[in-house]
């Protein structure tokens, strides 16, 4: 499975999720450590920097890629940063694979590190009338749980999906991630557990929903050839990444959107926003949803991953209970989704996630994953999707 | 847009330009002139629609009721700038309203008193104004959505 389109991972390394309290660039310092130490290069050989920001921790957090090249020792390499909520750790992979890709640099190093508030994500300071993510608190009082849950009580009524089925996914999710040496949680929940917890915003409950987390994930790329040359001949490969954005009219209600597009002018779209977000990716790998055999999904809420399993193309609108309460998605059924726990593990990192969710599906390629591993995995999927029109979704598929 | 009475506060829109009040309360919206597209809030710069650049943007009133697409409720207080109604914090819907000629679906709170349990997606929901907030000089009004008759309903 080679083509010139490809970028090889040569090394991956995380700083483990939690709230330690330390300042974003700690965790990921220690995320480039490891990912260079795998890789087996000096710091020194890398000749590009991708940094996703962070909004949460000032200038800083929005010059990332210079913020870590600093902490790195400057060496004249250059950097860019880039922001795209859920997506910006992808959109970091998918800035260095286009500097491989058009032949001026050989080796690259992706990085995302987030410190995050406990409690709701908030808006900015300050009065900011003309701002719809300040607005929406304001006049709304509407979180980015009240979307999630809006999603839910929609599967619900078309599809029959219930709270048990959202726990379900929860308690799978849980048990995956029980080996995970990076995961916050790790801890099994019984689905009585899950509906006794509080209810956020029904029919979410507090254990439906992902956490904030604090965390550090870097990938260090380089070109097919760099690494076939260097002794990574079996390194993972990047075949495709998706950054696209919705298609008027979105006739689904999107976080921190007031309203839709409207359906009155424009015929609407053959997919959602969510299924072009990985249409958009199999298009450009040339490979189809058939030859998966893991995906790292953005599960926000438990209910969000069966909406996932239906937009990765892993089964038609409307079956994606099935599979669940079959045990398809779950590590040694046929399409094991979240082995490594997942964001109900984790809790949300977010420049950092997209690009954990990569890792973890190399690990899985690479049979590094000890006590989740997916038996003979060959193709793996990500997807996420955030604020303001943003998702990302990247393919990898071994040499 | 203030309306003054003798009696206290003038009444205010809590956001410019979104919504009316009066007799005849309902949300702004624009209408592209190309396409037929409506835009809430209301799109003043340029249609949103693709290839629709040079077209003009009519102001409209949106139509007041809707059908419920979803919903759901705010079990713990939203951080700020969230206005809360009541203290302690009391739990409040939000409604998700499909509007057909608009073919927007619309967010909303839904009046103190309405629970999960009054809600059903497919059910007629009608707009209301009600209080968001009041300063010494002002009373800022914010549109809701509510069953169809519910204000009855719990009144009788």
């Amino acid at each position: 499975m080679k083509h010139p389109d490809d970028v090889a991972i040569i090394g991956v390394g995380m700083h483990p999720w939690g709230k330690w309290g330390h300042n974003f660039v700690t965790y990921g310092v220690e995320a480039i450590r490891r990912a260079l130490t795998d890789a087996a290069i000096d710091y020194r050989e890398v000749q590009f920097v991708a940094g996703a920001d962070t909004m949460r921790n000032g200038y800083p957090g929005y010059v990332a890629g210079a913020t870590f090249a600093q902490a790195m020792g400057w060496t004249g390499v250059p950097v860019t940063s880039t922001y795209g909520a859920c997506a910006s750790g992808a959109m970091a992979i998918e800035a260095a694979r286009q500097r491989i890709l058009s032949g001026m640099c050989d080796v690259a190093l992706v990085v995302g590190a987030d410190t995050t508030p406990k409690g709701f994500l908030a808006p900015n300071k300050g009065e900011r009338n003309d701002d719809p993510d300040w607005l929406r608190f304001r006049l709304l009082g509407a979180t980015n749980p009240t979307y999630f849950a809006l999603y839910a009580r929609r599967r619900m009524e078309l599809f029959g999906a219930t709270q048990e089925d959202f726990a379900a996914v929860k308690v799978k999710n849980a048990r995956h991630g029980l080996e995970n040496p990076y995961a916050r949680y790790r801890k099994t929940y019984t689905p009585e557990e899950i509906m006794a917890s509080p209810v956020v915003a029904d029919p979410l409950h507090l254990l439906h929903i992902c956490a904030t987390s604090d965390g550090g994930a870097a990938v260090i790329l380089a070109s097919r050839e760099w690494a076939d040359a260097h002794g990574h001949g079996d390194a993972v490969n990047i075949k495709a990444v998706s950054t696209v954005t919705p298609t008027f009219p979105n006739t689904v209600i999107e976080m921190p959107n007031f309203a839709t597009d409207s359906s009155a002018g424009l015929p609407i779209p053959q997919h959602t926003f969510k299924a072009s977000i990985a249409q958009a990716c199999y298009e450009q790998a040339g490979i189809g949803p058939d030859e998966v055999s893991v995906a790292e999904v953005y599960d926000l809420s438990a209910a969000l991953e069966l909406d996932w399993y239906e937009d990765i193309g892993l089964c038609q609108p409307g079956e994606a209970e099935k599979l669940l309460r079959n045990g398809e998605t779950t590590i040694g059924g046929r399409i094991p989704v979240n082995p490594s726990g997942g964001l109900a593990c984790f809790g949300e990192a977010v420049p950092a996630q997209a690009i954990a969710q990569v890792i973890e599906l190399t690990w899985q390629l690479r049979g590094q994953a000890t006590g989740r591993q997916v038996d003979g995995a060959r193709v793996g999927i990500s997807a996420n999707q955030g604020l303001f029109g943003h998702g990302s979704s990247v393919l990898v598929a071994k040499p | 847009m203030s309306e003054t009475t003798s009696a206290g506060p003038a009444v205010a829109p809590a956001i410019e330009g979104w919504l009316v009040l009066g007799d005849d309360p309902h949300l702004i919206g624009t209408r592209c002139s190309i396409s037929g597209s409506y835009y809430f809030p209301p799109e003043r710069t340029m249609s949103r629609a693709p290839g629709c650049s040079d077209a003009t943007l009519e102001e409209v009133p949106l139509s007041t009721a809707g059908t419920l697409w979803s919903y759901t409720n705010a079990g713990y207080r939203p951080p700020d700038p969230f206005v809360p109604r009541s203290d302690p914090f009391v739990p409040f819907c939000i409604a998700a309203v499909e509007l057909a000629v608009e073919g927007i679906v619309v967010l909303g709170q839904c009046p103190a008193g309405v629970t999960v349990d009054d809600l059903h997606v497919g059910m007629d929901m009608e707009l209301i104004i009600e209080e968001l907030d009041r300063t010494e000089d002002e009373q800022l009004m914010i549109w809701k959505w509510q069953p169809v008759g519910w204000t009855e309903r719990s009144a009788s």
